[in-house]
């Protein structure tokens, strides 16, 4: 227990503030911290945590990326127009369209990085203003409602109801999200091309010397995100159950904001799946909380706000020293 | 080993050009390395000892032509990944280790590249660590993050992943720069090991007293060509320097008497609790005072107290005999103190900014005009020092990251300079830069000496202050415990009193 809050201290500080709040929330409302409700929040945050994981990537290799929520955006709707002209289609289908652009459009800006030698920042930022532009100039803005029934119908994967009478479900976005929580868990912590990540991210000129591939790394990266980016836009449009093309817009630095609350570092080398997942958590348990409190949904942006200060003051300030008792004696 | 007998290389490189951006970085160099040797590349920074290394391990292609033979094969180029395949290891200048990873991965790091996509075995990473670090006989927690670990630690890393698997050949790029003298010590221990056990060490050092100390033969570049290999055993320091400048320095004692000239600063009983305590001296116009000691002594926290950057707990600072006591080290620029510390990459120097810029940093005050910055000061300003001091440079506009060694701790010099200042404190002055350098920097020393500024110079090496202070206070776990005359004592006094 201790040697896990000692190597991971930004997760266990995460998880200490989550147990915290819902504790404060569930004495101020009085339907909080109820089974359903913790399951209703695993449902809503499905989205933001795909979407996390595939950030999660491109941090630690050192990159940023604020594209892929549009990237979604255009993968949402490029595979909406796709099933309808094939005129049917089912899930594995849209899987492999919207995820297909999603890698497409993630392996552009590594291009563009990569062959350019132009920051990722600013890479994204352009990719950004191009993939909305050409989104609404092409679309005009027209959301489209008409979608087969495979998309929009709620699949139920387990549900049972408790003795209060609450219902708790597990549904089809729970399941996309846990195997992509998984398969990036799985990239980053056990596979090698994961640890050449993690060394690109920490010393870019290290790993270089060690013949990392480069540029493989980097479009691994920003691959990886686009895929987890296409995949979250498919869900996100079964969710919702509509494609509006400016849905996502703006989902970025919400999701962004989790996934450095989580403990990833801007400039590579470190983060951990877990964390991401917390710091999504975090942020969704905060809003719904205040939701249910009655707060304005504008004050939620400036608590959020102050969670992330004050998290990464915590965490410079170092876990250790804050809880002596977890030193290293010796060294 | 049936290979070292008759000598047969175990390495070796004939016809070596490479041309960075229209520069011929090396010219038609050769090298060779025998089996278990110790061998020590010698050079000047942009003399090519990078480089030739960076050949040798494959991150960079030489020109073609080039003949590369390693343990009876031909290759006409290395990659890294063949390289360190074949026992080909490097521990470079800053180490090239990734701080967030744990121990055991920094040295077994080779298990997660080159094998394309495969799930990661931390039982035999870890396995690795543990036996590369029993070859050093050292003990470690391999895994705990390598940011734990200082800096000589860091360097053991280093050394461990250079073992890991069958290692033929190490090369090690500076790998004393930062360590305190036992460290050194240590290291060398573990480089005779090496050699001892059949793996062959290629040193590169600017410390010119340990290449002599622990290499057999020394090759030697200047300009990117061969100069020649020598034999270390009747080598000495100054005919290697000859070798690697072309030039002939002759060191002598510069010390002179100037205790009747007025006192600039006089410090009295000053401490401060675990780093330095009780320290006074006096230092008068003219004059250079050494202080010496190792790594650790409490040098740089007396020079930051000084500089007004650390408060001291006791004592008196006196500074032409009015006492100070400086909130910040603004007082103290005010007061007439420059400090060039001893990072100067780090904390010296603005690396992205352009040479004029940094130039004035320290004295702005000095080129306003009406509140704004005046274009016409600012160059007069500029023009004046790096005349003064004689720095090569380009445009004062260039970033000074095109400047060598040498001509960046001279901005970094005149910087300090144009704030006019009363005492001039120079921490480790010459890390980093070539022997040649060093000349130049202590020539413009001793100039503002009799120009009338005083100056305390820190270094720890010791011949520094011995040929180029009048006095020498020697430092040692905080408290000064020596101080010599240098027209008195032999610099193998002072050496033995300080490295002990």
């Amino acid at each position: 227990m201790v040697k896990f809050i000692r190597t991971h201290g930004t997760e266990s500080a995460l998880l200490a503030v989550i147990v915290v709040i819902s504790f404060v929330l569930s004495l101020v409302t009085d339907r909080y911290f109820t089974v359903g409700n913790a399951f209703d929040l695993l449902n809503t945050s499905s989205v933001n945590i795909i979407f996390a994981v595939g950030l999660l990537v491109v941090l630690i290799s050192g990159g940023i990326d604020i594209s892929f929520a549009v990237a979604a955006s255009v993968a949402q709707y490029g595979t909406a127009l796709f099933i309808a002209w094939i005129g049917g289609g089912n899930w594995a289908i849209g899987l492999i369209i919207a995820g297909s652009i999603g890698i497409g459009l993630g392996c552009l800006n590594a291009a563009l990085i990569q062959g350019f030698a132009i920051p990722s920042i600013v890479v994204s930022i352009s990719t950004f203003n191009v993939f909305f532009g050409l989104l609404m100039f092409f679309t005009k803005g027209v959301s489209i409602y008409d979608l087969p029934d495979w998309l929009t119908e709620h699949v139920v994967l387990y549900e049972r109801q408790l003795a209060d009478g609450s219902w708790i479900e597990i549904s089809l976005p729970v399941l996309v999200m846990a195997i992509c929580v998984v398969a990036t868990w799985t990239l980053v912590t056990r596979t090698t091309i994961g640890r050449q990540l993690y060394a690109f991210g920490d010393n870019p000129e290290g790993a270089r010397r060690f013949g990392v591939n480069i540029a493989a790394m980097r479009f691994i990266a920003f691959g990886w995100l686009g895929l987890m980016a296409g995949i979250a836009g498919l869900v996100q449009a079964h969710y919702a159950q509509e494609v509006v093309p400016n849905a996502l817009y703006g989902r970025e630095l919400d999701v962004l904001a989790a996934v450095v609350l989580g403990g990833a570092r801007l400039g590579g080398g470190k983060g951990t799946v877990l964390g991401c997942v917390l710091g999504v958590m975090l942020t969704q348990i905060t809003q719904n909380g205040l939701n249910l409190m009655g707060v304005s949904p504008f004050a939620f942006k400036m608590i959020v706000g102050a969670i992330i200060l004050i998290a990464i003051t915590l965490s410079n300030a170092r876990i250790e020293r804050l809880l002596p008792f977890l030193s290293r004696k010796g060294a | 080993m049936d290979e070292t007998v008759g000598g047969k290389p175990l390495l070796s490189l004939r016809n070596i050009n490479i041309t960075f951006g229209g520069v011929r970085a090396l010219r038609d160099v050769s090298f060779e390395l025998k089996p278990g040797e110790i061998h020590c590349i010698a050079g000047e920074n942009g003399s090519g000892k990078s480089t030739l290394i960076k050949i040798i391990t494959g991150v960079y292609q030489p020109a073609d032509g080039a003949e590369i033979e390693f343990d009876g094969k031909a290759y006409s180029h290395m990659s890294p990944v063949s390289a360190h395949a074949g026992g080909i290891k490097v521990i470079w200048q800053d180490l090239a280790l990734f701080p967030e990873m744990t121990v055991a991965e920094n040295i077994g790091f080779s298990e997660v590249v080159g094998h394309g996509l495969r799930l990661v075995d931390y039982g035999r990473i870890r396995a690795i660590a543990l036996e590369a670090l029993a070859k050093l006989g050292v003990s470690l927690d391999v895994d705990a993050p390598l940011k734990e670990f200082p800096i000589a630690q860091r360097q053991i890393v280093a050394i461990a992943r250079a073992l890991v698997g069958e290692a033929r050949v190490v090369f090690m790029d500076e790998p004393t720069a930062s360590l305190t003298q036992s460290e050194t010590d240590h290291l060398l221990d573990i480089v005779r090991n090496l050699s001892a056990s059949g793996v062959a060490v290629v040193f590169v050092s600017h410390r010119l007293a340990e290449v002599l100390e622990i290499s057999s033969r020394i090759t030697v570049l200047r300009d990117g060509r061969l100069v020649g290999v020598y034999p270390a055993e009747g080598m000495t320091q100054s005919k290697i320097t000859e070798l690697m400048t072309g030039r002939t320095f002759e060191a002598k004692v510069r010390a002179a008497p100037r205790a009747d000239r007025p006192v600039v600063i006089e410090v009295d009983g000053l401490s401060r609790p675990g780093q330095f305590s009780d320290i006074s001296f006096k230092v008068h116009e003219g004059e250079t005072l050494g202080i010496t000691g190792l790594l650790g002594a409490g040098r740089t926290e007396l020079a930051m107290t000084l500089f007004g950057m650390l408060k001291p707990a006791a004592g008196r600072i006196r500074l032409d005999g009015r006492e100070v006591r400086f909130s910040s080290n603004r007082d103290a620029i005010d007061a007439g103190i420059a400090y060039l510390s001893e990072d100067r990459l780090s904390l010296g120097l603005i690396q992205a900014q352009s040479i004029v810029d940094n130039l004035v940093i320290s004295s702005l005050a000095r080129i306003l005009s009406g509140g704004l910055i005046s274009p016409g000061k600012k160059t007069s300003l500029v023009g004046k020092w790096v005349a003064e001091l004689g720095v090569k440079i380009g445009k004062p506009e260039d970033a000074i990251t095109t400047l060598s060694g040498g001509n960046q701790q001279r901005i970094a010099i005149a910087k300090w300079l144009a704030t006019d200042p009363r005492l001039l404190i120079l921490d480790a002055p010459t890390v980093g830069v070539d022997v040649g350098a060093r000349a130049g920097i202590f020539d413009i020393v001793a100039r503002l000496a009799d120009s009338g500024l005083a100056i305390i110079l820190i270094s720890d090496e010791v011949p520094e202050v011995y040929f180029n202070a009048d006095r020498i206070l020697h430092m040692a776990q905080g408290r000064v415990v020596g101080s010599y005359d240098p027209r008195a004592y032999s610099l193998h006094d002072i050496e033995a009193a300080v490295y002990g």
